[in-house]
C-alpha cells in the first residue's frame, strides 16, 4: 500500500490537496469527459497491444502523449513526476532479462556460474516498462484534467453498474472527511507516546522506536482502525438518516450529461485513427 | 504537496498497466465482473437503501485506515491493507464492494494500479482477499464455537493467508503475461508479503479485539445464510482454483532452469532429502505434463484440507462429550 501524503504535514494541517484535479482553461479540460474516458483507455489499451521492440511506435505514442499533456497545459514536469508512481513495479519484470531465450549481451559471474542478458529479454523488460510508463501518463492526464465527478458520470453513462458508481463517489466525499479523522487520531497517538522526537522541519517523526514492543505498538493501532469503524459506521448512519429526511428513496439520481458536440466527435475519431495507425505502422516495420 | 507525499510502494501489489498483456486483463475484469455482480445483488439484498451511503462510508474508512502505521524498525512501518478487516466486519459480499470502490479510488484517482489491469487488482485484493480472509475466518470461528481466542486467531489467519493468497494470485497473472517467470516472482512476492501480512494480521486483531470490547453486536452478523464450514469450503476452494493455475502459468517453463543450469544449481534441485509426491507428478501419468502437476497439486489440496477438516471434526465432536468429571461452580 502506498502512502498517499506526508504523515507529518498530516500532523499539522486538513486533508485538502487529496484532489488530483488540477483545473486549467485548456482543450483537454474542455473536452467532453466521456470521451477522455474512452480515449484515455484506448491508449492504454493500444498501448499494451504495442509489441515488443517495436520501438518506432513507442515513439509516435510517446509523441502522441507529449502532445495531449502540451494541450492540456499541466506541465511535462508535473506529469513525468506524477507517472513515476510505477517505477517501484518494474522490479516485477526484471527477471524477465535472464530467463528469456536469446543471444547472451552481458554475462555476469556470480555463485561460480554464469547469468545473462539476452537481447530479447532486454527488448521484453524496456518494452514493459515503456508500455506501463506511457499507460501510467495518459492516466495521470485523464486524472488531472477531469474532475471527479465528471469522470463518475461519465463512468455512469458508459453503461457501469449505477451502484457501484454511487457508491465510488460516496466513497470519494467521505475520504476527505475520514482522512481528517485519521489525521487527528495519528496526532493523538503522537501527542501521548511522549518519547518520539521532532525532526529538523518541526514535524512530529514516527521513525524512532517508542511506546512500547512492536506487538503492543500493533495493538495500538489495530484498536485505532477499530475505533475508526466505529465512528464511520455511526457518520453513516447519521448520513442516511439525513439523506431520507430530504426524500431518498435508494435511487441516486443524477444530471444527465449535456449531448456530445461535433468537436467531442471529431477529436475522438481523429485520436482514434491516429491509434490505429500507430498499431498498423508497428505491425508492419 | 501530493506529488511529494507519493512514496514507493512497500508492498508491490497494485499491478501498473503495461505488466499484464490485454488477454490476461480481459480474463480478470471478467472474473472481476461476475464477483462484483454477485456482490452488488447480495449487498443490494440485505442492506436495500442503505446500501450506497454504507458501503461508501465505509470504503473511505478502508481507505482512510490505509494511513494508519506503525513503526517495526530501521524505518519500515507496518500497515494495514483492509480486505480481511472489511470481511469479518461487513460480511463477505460488502467487503467485495467496499474494497473494490478502494482499489478504483486508487487507480483512478492515484495512478496507484492501471485503468486496464485494474481488474486483476481488483480480483486479487477485493474478490480473492476478502473471500479467503472470510472463508478462514468462519472455519476458525466454527471450532473455536463461542470461545474468545477464536476470534483473534481467525481474524490474524484470515488477514494473513489473505494477503499471501492475494500476493500468489498476482504473480500467477504476471507470469501468465511473460512478464516474470513465475519460479522467481512467486517465491519473490510470498515472501515479501509473508512478512507484511504479519502486520496485517496484528492490526486486524486490534482492531477486532476494540470492536468487541465496544459493540460485540456488530461481530455477530444477523443473517447466516452459509454456515461457517461451507463458507470455509469456498475459501478452500479459491485457494484451490490459484494452486490450479500456478503450474499452467509458466510459459517458459524451462527459463528458470536455463538459469539454475548456469548457476550450476540444477544439480541441487535434483535430490531433494524427500519427496511425498516425487518431482510433483503421479506415478501412471507421463511425468512433467500439465496435467500430471495439476493433479499433483490438486491431491496436495486435498491431502490438507481433509487433514484439516477432519481436526475440525474430531474437535467438534470431542467438544460435544460430556465431562466424565462434572466441574461444580
Amino acid at each position: 500500500m502506498r502512502d498517499y501524503f506526508h504523515v507529518s504535514r498530516i500532523m499539522l494541517m486538513h486533508i485538502h490537496a487529496l484532489d488530483a484535479y488540477r483545473f486549467k482553461a485548456s482543450l483537454v479540460h474542455r473536452l467532453d469527459a466521456r470521451v477522455k474516458l474512452v480515449l484515455a483507455v484506448g491508449f492504454i489499451v493500444s498501448t499494451a497491444l504495442t509489441p515488443d521492440g517495436a520501438w518506432l511506435a513507442y515513439a509516435l505514442l510517446a509523441g502522441l502523449m507529449l502532445s495531449v499533456i502540451a494541450a492540456a497545459r499541466l506541465g511535462v514536469g508535473f506529469v513525468l513526476r506524477r507517472s513515476l508512481v510505477a517505477l517501484p513495479f518494474a522490479l516485477a519484470a526484471v527477471t524477465v532479462m535472464f530467463t528469456t531465450d536469446g543471444e547472451a549481451l552481458l554475462t555476469v559471474h556470480v555463485f561460480g556460474g554464469d547469468l545473462s542478458i539476452t537481447d530479447a529479454g532486454l527488448t521484453r523488460f524496456v518494452s514493459v516498462l515503456l508500455k506501463s510508463w506511457l499507460s501510467v501518463q495518459m492516466a495521470v492526464v485523464l486524472t488531472a484534467a477531469t474532475s471527479f465527478p465528471d469522470l463518475l458520470r461519465a463512468m455512469r453513462s458508459l453503461h457501469l453498474p449505477k451502484v457501484l458508481v454511487a457508491v465510488i463517489g460516496f466513497a470519494y466525499r467521505y475520504i476527505f472527511v475520514i482522512a481528517d479523522e485519521v489525521a487527528r487520531m495519528m496526532r493523538a497517538r503522537a501527542a501521548r507516546s511522549g518519547t518520539l522526537s521532532l525532526s529538523e522541519d518541526g514535524a512530529l517523526s514516527g521513525n524512532r522506536r517508542s511506546g512500547g514492543s512492536v506487538f503492543w505498538r500493533a495493538r495500538v493501532t489495530g484498536g485505532m482502525a477499530g475505533s475508526l469503524f466505529l465512528r464511520s459506521i455511526e457518520r453513516s448512519e447519521r448520513i442516511y438518516d439525513a439523506m431520507v429526511a430530504r426524500g431518498y428513496d435508494g435511487e441516486v439520481r443524477v444530471l444527465r450529461h449535456p449531448t456530445l458536440q461535433l468537436g467531442d466527435l471529431l477529436i475522438a475519431l481523429l485520436f482514434a485513427l491516429v491509434l490505429a495507425l500507430i498499431q498498423l505502422l508497428a505491425r508492419l516495420i | 504537496m501530493l506529488a511529494s507525499g507519493v512514496l514507493p510502494s512497500p508492498a508491490p501489489m497494485h499491478i501498473p498497466d503495461g505488466f499484464l498483456t490485454v488477454a490476461i486483463a480481459v480474463i480478470c475484469w471478467v472474473l472481476a465482473a461476475a464477483g462484483l455482480g454477485v456482490a452488488l445483488w447480495r449487498s443490494g439484498k440485505t442492506l436495500g437503501p442503505r446500501q450506497v451511503p454504507l458501503m461508501g462510508v465505509l470504503a473511505a474508512f478502508i481507505f482512510a485506515a490505509q494511513m494508519l502505521n506503525f513503526t517495526v524498525a530501521g524505518g519500515t512501518s507496518g500497515h494495514l491493507i483492509g480486505g480481511a478487516l472489511a470481511a469479518i466486519l461487513l460480511g463477505p459480499w460488502a467487503a467485495v464492494l467496499t474494497m473494490t470502490t478502494v482499489v478504483s479510488i486508487q487507480a483512478l484517482v492515484f495512478q496507484d494500479g492501471g485503468l486496464l489491469v485494474m481488474g486483476a487488482n481488483i480480483l486479487n485484493m477485493a474478490i480473492i482477499a476478502p473471500l479467503v480472509a472470510y472463508g478462514v475466518y468462519r472455519g476458525v470461528m466454527a471450532l473455536a464455537g463461542q470461545r474468545r481466542w477464536g476470534l483473534f486467531v481467525g481474524g490474524f489467519a484470515a488477514a494473513w493467508l489473505s494477503v499471501v493468497v492475494a500476493a500468489v494470485a498476482t504473480s500467477i497473472q504476471l507470469a501468465f503475461s511473460g512478464t516474470s517467470l513465475l519460479g522467481v516472482a512467486l517465491p519473490a512476492m510470498a515472501g515479501v508479503h509473508v512478512l507484511i501480512g504479519i502486520g496485517e494480521g496484528l492490526i486486524t486483531v486490534g482492531a477486532l479485539a476494540f470492536v468487541a470490547a465496544a459493540r460485540r453486536d456488530l461481530l455477530q452478523p444477523s443473517d447466516k445464510p452459509v454456515r461457517g464450514l461451507g463458507w470455509a469450503a469456498i475459501g478452500l476452494a479459491i485457494a484451490l482454483v490459484v494452486t490450479l493455475f500456478a503450474p499452467l502459468a509458466s510459459e517458459h517453463p524451462d527459463g528458470l532452469e536455463r538459469v539454475a543450469e548456469n548457476l550450476g544449481f540444477i544439480d541441487l534441485a535434483q535430490d531433494a532429502p524427500y519427496e511425498i509426491i516425487p518431482d510433483y507428478a503421479l506415478p501412471g501419468l507421463s511425468e512433467g505434463s500439465p496435467a500430471a502437476t495439476i493433479l499433483a497439486g490438486v491431491v496436495g489440496v486435498l491431502i490438507v484440507a481433509i487433514i484439516g477438516l477432519g481436526i475440525a471434526f474430531a474437535i467438534a465432536r470431542l467438544r460435544r462429550r460430556p465431562m466424565t468429571r462434572e466441574v461444580t461452580e
